[in-house]
């Protein structure tokens, strides 16, 4: 396939615009349709994509990194067997297996505050990813507000509701939910986190939680995403509940968005 | 009871749900909900019987409580005997015969309308084939307005979907353009937010109102966060064109997205105040998608493309400017691959334009499900025969924030070639205006920037 300029494409003048955004723009066009090297490199991504979805996560060693920094864990499994288990029946995907159900039962557990469950979802790739450097951030900050933390739930082929269970097991009124998302072309490794505040499973929907998504290199970063989150534990206190009632407030000054927003200004304005 | 035998087998379906659901085409969130057929057999069995329902069996039969969920109560409360009379003596297989008939003109289905039910419809459309779907659909004609005409004969629009990771204003500028350089955007230009908060929602309705009044773009805005928010938009005084919602077909699962109907009213009221629109009044853009009941457990054993067509039934009372079935984004654990997202792209289209809906579909799937471009491309080009109002136009059919494929701006240009479909009139003459389409409904060549966006450009490269 030559690499030179071929005339039988037409190129877009507006390629410079292409370092603002991952999205695939001045791709130009062959006719009216797809050059093939555009084409070639979304089947590409596509199919890294795909099997991203297939690739298991290795719990062993995330607790095994999450023991070398001093956090205390366990793993938890769902309903869901397989990995096709677990694509077909979101049912499995939310609620803990018997062993599970039993091994934190077997417990002696005081009262805690939060708890934080990790869940491997549709994409191994963003937790090993991120789920590990997220906490590193986000543990020091909830203790140094004096929050008590059950161990880290790790959960095999676990949905966001997953969360519930273990939250209602602690009596924890705050549950945080760091899950692998569904991978995009572009971010293979997308993070996300959902936060319920009096999770009850099998009770809350998805009207009760609030989601922050999209935690990857081109997008929210770990800092970013932390200010969100402490921003909605502290209006969930306030407000007793989280979901649709409780607005994510933060402005971009919060986030540390405001410099980037006013770097890249709209040039069509 | 619904009783019928099929080769020497008796069957009995309990109610008239049990029997829709039994008669669906094969699809995995029925078998999640444990509603579906368990064999072909029991599937056939099932039409035969549904076929000899009549129609109004559906008006005293709810299939979700009256009582208890106010959309049947909106449905029934709502329902037009005077424009039902006509058919109202038919069964559901006499009904399926006579929409495909010749006498089923445009004029006869857009006054049926309001005296047709979602039940109605979707239990039409269970025992007919794709090509029906199609050829009926393509005999509804759905008109809707705000700064541009949408749902002409042989028109098809597109939703310009600037989406980025954080909202980031030059990120979303540059897909825009890319977009409107493409001839897309005459649907809406609506933006996903990826964060569902008050600021964030003004500042991006900020930035789309500025430039569709810098380069006076006939078309309108939406930002697609959640009602409530831009509620609170329009209170604070932010330009909102269009209110956005997802909704669905019963109240339990509306209560799971925190909606329900007098908040829509309310959003609606609070738009038509605003009096934004030039050439109509349409102000309100939905989206919906088999298997959100099921998702939120609130399908009350209904199986998904019922629930669904229920959702239309909300839509209709607000008079939207756009329906959007995101068919293939919920995943495949309730379509499972290119075949099923195919038949309910289509099914969704015909329930909600016999309705009287201006459907359009996200053709779209995401990584895991069993689906590719080939299945995509399939449904871009049956719905766009169909007569579909509008796709969407993503660059490069790749979604950065929501993390899916859908169709690109490349993929309208190839429907409009094909068939001879032209963007809305308002929006192709600005497109022609500005160099971007030739008359011929064709992108023109371009060795340098149009001259309307020469000096953005400029800007941004340091004036090279």
């Amino acid at each position: 396939m030559a690499q030179d300029k071929d005339l039988t494409i037409a190129y877009d003048p507006w390629h410079p615009l292409t370092q603002l955004t991952p999205a695939r723009i001045a791709l130009g066009r062959a006719g009216m349709s797809l050059p093939t090297r555009s084409h070639l490199d979304f089947q590409l991504a596509h199919a890294l994509a795909r099997d991203a979805v297939h690739i298991p996560l290795d719990f062993d060693a995330l607790k095994q990194s999450l023991d070398n920094s001093g956090y205390e864990s366990q793993v938890l499994q769902s309903q869901a067997d397989t990995q096709a288990d677990y694509l077909q029946r979101p049912d499995y995907g939310r609620c803990l297996n018997e062993r599970s159900i039993q091994q934190l039962a077997s417990q002696h557990s005081h009262a805690v505050d939060i708890v934080i469950v990790i869940a491997d979802g549709l994409s191994s790739k963003a937790i090993t990813n991120h789920a590990h450097a997220f906490l590193q951030r986000l543990v020091p900050a909830l203790t140094d507000l004096d929050y008590q933390l059950a161990p880290i739930s790790l959960v095999k082929h676990g949905r966001v509701a997953i969360g519930d269970a273990v939250a209602e097991h602690y009596q924890a009124p705050i549950c945080i939910t760091l899950i692998g998302e569904r991978p995009g072309l572009s971010s293979p490794d997308s993070l996300g986190i959902y936060f319920t505040y009096h999770a009850k499973a099998n009770i809350s929907t998805d009207a009760d939680r609030n989601c922050i998504s999209n935690i990857h290199a081109n997008g929210l970063s770990y800092e970013q995403a932390l200010k969100k989150l402490l921003y909605l534990i502290k209006e969930a206190e306030k407000l007793q509940r989280s979901g649709v009632a409780l607005k994510d407030e933060t402005t971009d000054s919060d986030n540390g968005l405001a410099e980037q927003q006013q770097a890249s200004i709209n040039f069509l304005l | 009871m619904y009783k019928t035998s099929a080769q020497h087998l008796s069957y009995d379906f309990k109610t008239l749900a049990n029997l829709m659901a039994k008669a669906t085409p094969a699809r995995s969130g029925d078998y999640l909900a444990g509603v579906a057929a368990s064999n072909h057999l029991e599937r056939v069995a099932a039409q035969y019987a549904l076929a000899d329902v009549p129609l109004k069996q559906f008006l005293t039969e709810a299939l979700v409580p009256y009582e208890t969920d106010e959309v049947t109560r909106l449905i029934i409360d709502e329902h037009n005997a005077t424009a039902f009379a006509p058919i109202s003596h038919f069964t559901v297989g006499d009904f399926r015969n006579w929409l495909l008939s010749e006498d089923a003109t445009t004029e006869k289905l857009t006054a049926l309308a309001p005296g047709l039910t979602p039940e109605m419809v979707a239990a039409v459309s269970k025992i007919m084939r794709l090509q029906d779907l199609i050829l009926v659909a393509k005999k509804c004609r759905v008109i809707t307005r705000f700064r541009n005409t949408i749902g002409l004969e042989n028109r098809l629009s597109t939703r310009l979907q600037p989406n980025h990771p954080t909202d980031n204003a030059a990120g979303v500028a540059a897909s825009l353009l890319d977009g409107l350089l493409y001839g897309c955007g005459d649907a809406v230009i609506g933006i996903n937010p990826a964060s569902d908060n008050l600021e964030a929602t003004a500042r991006l309705l900020h930035l789309l109102n500025d430039v569709i009044e810098r380069y006076n773009i006939p078309t309108q805005a939406c930002i697609l966060a959640h009602v409530t928010t831009t509620i609170k938009a329009i209170e604070h005084h932010v330009p909102v064109d269009l209110v956005f919602q997802s909704i669905a077909g019963t109240q339990k699962a509306n209560e799971s997205f925190g909606i329900n109907l007098n908040l829509l009213n309310e959003a609606h009221q609070a738009a038509l105040a605003l009096k934004r629109g030039t050439v109509g009044h349409n102000c309100m853009y939905f989206e919906t998608g088999q298997g959100s009941a099921l998702s939120a457990n609130a399908h009350h054993g209904l199986d998904q493309q019922t629930c669904e067509a229920r959702a239309y039934a909300v839509a209709r009372k607000f008079k939207p400017l756009l329906v959007n079935t995101v068919v293939g984004f919920i995943g495949p654990e309730y379509l499972y691959d290119g075949k099923q997202i195919i038949r309910a792209g289509l099914e969704d289209h015909f329930c909600g334009k016999l309705l009287g809906l201006p459907m359009g579909c996200d053709i779209c799937y995401t990584n895991h499900a069993e689906a590719d471009q080939d299945d995509m491309d399939l449904l871009l080009s049956s719905f766009a025969m169909a007569g579909g109002s509008f796709i969407m136009g993503i660059p490069g059919a790749d979604d950065v924030m929501l993390n899916y494929q859908s169709t690109s701006f490349h993929d309208a240009l190839y429907v409009r070639q094909v068939l001879g479909l032209r963007p809305a009139p308002e929006f192709e003459a600005w497109l022609i205006e500005h160099d971007i389409f030739n008359a011929h409904n064709q992108l023109k060549p371009l060795t340098e920037m149009p001259a309307l966006f020469k000096a953005s450009i400029q800007k941004l490269t340091g004036g090279h």
